[in-house]
C-alpha cells in the first residue's frame, strides 16, 4: 500500500471533499499550496490574520448554506477567537433552536516538541471538551487523520480537528479507495491482557513502543487510541479495562481537569468497570507547566515511552 | 426630514410607519409582561430607535440577511418575524422562535434572513460578514447587514471584520447604532472621535453620518449603500445618530444617570412622531387611519400574546435536543 504523510493524508482528504461538495471553501492565512494551485483563489481564501473574524465569518459563511474550513494553524492562534468558538459557534445551533445547521471544520496543530515555547506549543483540547456543541478529534496516524477528516468535513455541526504537530511529517499507509472513520469510535492499535494504556496522537506510538518494551518482560500491554475526543467512545475503554483490569492514561496536555481526568473519570464511575480494577489509575501526562524553549527543560516536561514503561511497571507491582 | 418621501410609494411609506410603530407598541407590551413576571432574564428595548432598524430593512430583499444585537427585537419586526414567535421566544414556549432556548437576546429566523440577536457586544459582527462572503460567493447581488451599537464599535472584530469586507469587497453595510451610550458609559467615555463613521476611512471605505430618528434619512443612506454593494463597490459604514429613550435594561425602579435635558430633548425628536407628522403633512394618513393601524397593531399583539399563553413550555427532557444538528 502506498504511505503518506499525517499532513498529506489531511490535504489530499481536503481536496477530495473539495472536488466532490462545491460549497467547501477554505480559509487561511499563507494558503496550502496544492490546495491553493487545484481550487484557486476563490475557494482557498488568503485571509488577514485575524482569526477571531475568520471564525465568525465561517459561522456565518455556514448558517448561509457553505462549509468553511478554517484553518486556525497553530490552536493558541485561535485564543483571540475564544468569543466566536465558545459564545457563537458552540452555542448557536442550540440557541436558535436548531433552525439552520452550522457545518465548519475548523483545524488546529497540537502539542509540543518543536522547540517553539509556550505561545506555541500547548494541548488545551480538554478546555473545548468542556465546552457543549463542539465535536473533536486528534488522529495518530495518516490513516485515521484521512478518514476522521473526510467525515468531519461531512458532518452538520462545528468540528475541531486537533492535529498533532509532532506528527506531521510521520508516513504511514493510506489506501487508495475513499474511505471515512465515524466520529466517537476508538480504535485498538494493540491488544493486550494486562495494562490498557489509552493515548492520543504521537503518544500512541510512544505507547506502541512501550508495549514493545514490556512484551519483552513477558507484560502484556492493550493501546487504545480513542480518536475522537468529543464523541468519546467511552464503551471501548471500559471493554478494554475490564479486560485487563488495569488502565494507564497518557496525554501530551497536563493532567488538571484534563482529557486523562475524563478517561479516568469514564472508567471509575461505572461500576461494571471499576469493580474489574486490581489497583487504582494511572496518569502519565505533561507537567501542568507552561511549555518551556531549552530542550532539556521541554523534554522534562512531556511524558514519553519511558514513562509509560515505569507508569505499567508500578501498576503491576502495587 | 429629508424630503425622499416623494420617492417611495406611499404604500411603503404607510407599512414603514406600521412597522416602527408594531416596534414600540411589541416592546411597551414585552416591558409590561417582564415586569409582570411573565417574561424572564433580560429585555432591552429599542424604543427610539426604530427609524434605524426600519429604514435599513426597508431599503434590503427578503433574501438579503442581516444580523442583531442584544437589542434585537427592533431588527426582527424591520426584517419581518413573526410577532407570534416572537413573543412565545420571550414567554419561553415551545412555539417561540428558538423553541424556547433562547429568549429576548437570541430571536433568529433565517428564512427571512435575520441571523439573530445576539448577547456579546461585537459578537454577531464577524458572522454577518460571513453571510456576506457568502452572498459574494452566491453571485446572485444579496447583501448582508451588520446592525451593531456605538459600544461595539470599540471592539476588535469591528476593526477586522472592516478591514475583510474592504479588502474582499464584500456586499456589506455596517450601521452602526449610536445612542450615546455602551449600557451606562457615555461614548466620549470610550472613544475619541465626534463620529464613529470617520473610522471608515482607515479602512478605505466610505462613511456616512446620518440622523438616524429620520428614518428616510437613514432609507436614502442605506440604499446607496446596498446599490453600491450589489454593484460589487464593497461595504458602507452608516453611523445613525439616535437615541435610547429606556434604561439599557428593562428594571423596576432603576435610575436613569443620562442627563434629564437631553433625555428630554430626544423625547421630542420621537421619530414615529417625526414620521406620523410628515405622512400627514403629505397626505398620505390622516388621523382615523392612524388609529386604524393602532387598533391592528394592537390586536395583533394580544393574539401573539394569546398564541404565547396557549403554547405549552418545553418539555424539560427537551434541555439536551439541538446540542448537534443531525
Amino acid at each position: 500500500m502506498r504511505e503518506l504523510t499525517y499532513n498529506e493524508a489531511a490535504v489530499e482528504a481536503i481536496a477530495e471533499e473539495m472536488r466532490r461538495d462545491p460549497k467547501i471553501f477554505y480559509m487561511s492565512t499563507d494558503p496550502i499550496a496544492p490546495l491553493l494551485k487545484e481550487f484557486g483563489p476563490q475557494r482557498i481564501k488568503a485571509t488577514p490574520i485575524a482569526e477571531a473574524a475568520l471564525t465568525g465569518m465561517g459561522i456565518g459563511a455556514a448558517g448561509s448554506g457553505f462549509r468553511p474550513i478554517v484553518d486556525w494553524r497553530q490552536v493558541t492562534f485561535c485564543f483571540v477567537a475564544m468569543d466566536q468558538i465558545v459564545n457563537q459557534a458552540a452555542k448557536i445551533h442550540y440557541m436558535f433552536g436548531g433552525q439552520v445547521k452550522f457545518p465548519i471544520l475548523f483545524r488546529a496543530s497540537v502539542g509540543g516538541g518543536g522547540r517553539i515555547a509556550a505561545q506555541h506549543s500547548q494541548s488545551p483540547y480538554s478546555m473545548f471538551m468542556n465546552v457543549a456543541g463542539l465535536k473533536m478529534y486528534l488522529p495518530s496516524t495518516p490513516y485515521d487523520m484521512k478518514g476522521l477528516i473526510k467525515t468531519a468535513i461531512r458532518d452538520n455541526s462545528p468540528v475541531i480537528s486537533f492535529e498533532s504537530g509532532r506528527l506531521m511529517t510521520q508516513k504511514g499507509q493510506v489506501p487508495d479507495d475513499d474511505y471515512a472513520i465515524p466520529l466517537g469510535k476508538a480504535d485498538v492499535k494493540r491488544e493486550g491482557t494486562d495494562v490498557t494504556v489509552v493515548a492520543l496522537a504521537w503518544l500512541v506510538h510512544e505507547a506502541l513502543a512501550a508495549a514493545d518494551t514490556l512484551a519483552d518482560e513477558g507484560v502484556s500491554v492493550e493501546v487504545i487510541d480513542p480518536r475522537t475526543l468529543v464523541p468519546l467512545d467511552a464503551a471501548a475503554i471500559r471493554t478494554s479495562v475490564q479486560k485487563t483490569g488495569r488502565l494507564l492514561i497518557a496525554d501530551e496536555a497536563g493532567p488538571t481537569a484534563g482529557f486523562s481526568a475524563e478517561v479516568a473519570a469514564v472508567v471509575t464511575e461505572d461500576a461494571a468497570t471499576f469493580a474489574c480494577l486490581k489497583t487504582s489509575v494511572k496518569r502519565v501526562c505533561a507537567l501542568q507547566v507552561p511549555i518551556p524553549y531549552s530542550p532539556v527543560l521541554e523534554n522534562h516536561v512531556f511524558p514519553d515511552r519511558n514513562r509509560i514503561v515505569a507508569g505499567v511497571r508500578e501498576l503491576l507491582t502495587r | 426630514m429629508t424630503n425622499l418621501s416623494p420617492n417611495l410609494p406611499p404604500d411603503k411609506q404607510r407599512e414603514m410607519l406600521r412597522r416602527m410603530l408594531t416596534i414600540r407598541r411589541f416592546e411597551e407590551r414585552a416591558s409590561a409582561d417582564y415586569l409582570a413576571g411573565k417574561i424572564y432574564g433580560v429585555v432591552h428595548c429599542y424604543i427610539g430607535e426604530e427609524a434605524v432598524a426600519v429604514g435599513v430593512c426597508s431599503a434590503l430583499d427578503r433574501d438579503d440577511r442581516i444580523i442583531s444585537t442584544h437589542r434585537g427585537h427592533g431588527h426582527c419586526i424591520a426584517k419581518g418575524a413573526d410577532l407570534n414567535r416572537m413573543m412565545a421566544e420571550l414567554y419561553g414556549r415551545q412555539a417561540g422562535y428558538c423553541k424556547g432556548k433562547g429568549g429576548s437576546m437570541h430571536i433568529a429566523d433565517f428564512d427571512i434572513g435575520m441571523l439573530g440577536a445576539n448577547g456579546i457586544v461585537a459578537g454577531g459582527i464577524a458572522i454577518v460578514t460571513g453571510a456576506g462572503l457568502a452572498a459574494q460567493m452566491e453571485g446572485k447581488g444579496g447583501v448582508a447587514v451588520s446592525f451593531f451599537g456605538d459600544g461595539a464599535s470599540n471592539a476588535g472584530p469591528f476593526h477586522e471584520c472592516l478591514n475583510i469586507a474592504a479588502t474582499w469587497k464584500l456586499p456589506m453595510l455596517y450601521v452602526c447604532e449610536n445612542n450615546m451610550y455602551a449600557a451606562q458609559t457615555p461614548a466620549a467615555a470610550t472613544h475619541a472621535l465626534n463620529d464613529i463613521a470617520s473610522r471608515a476611512a482607515g479602512y478605505g471605505i466610505p462613511g456616512v453620518v446620518v440622523d438616524g430618528n429620520d428614518v428616510f434619512a437613514v432609507h436614502q443612506a442605506a440604499h446607496a449603500a446596498v446599490e453600491r454593494a450589489r454593484a460589487g463597490a464593497g461595504p458602507t459604514l452608516i453611523e445613525c445618530k439616535t437615541y435610547r429613550w429606556r434604561a439599557h435594561t428593562e428594571r423596576r425602579g432603576q435610575p436613569d444617570l443620562r442627563d434629564r435635558g437631553e433625555v428630554e430633548a430626544w423625547l421630542r425628536r420621537d421619530p414615529i412622531a417625526l414620521l406620523a407628522q410628515q405622512l400627514r403633512e403629505q397626505g398620505e394618513i390622516d388621523s382615523a387611519g392612524l388609529q386604524v393601524m393602532e387598533d391592528e397593531i394592537a390586536q395583533a399583539l394580544e393574539a401573539a400574546v394569546a398564541f404565547s399563553e396557549a403554547s405549552p413550555f418545553p418539555l424539560p427532557e427537551q434541555a439536551i435536543d439541538d446540542v448537534f444538528a443531525s
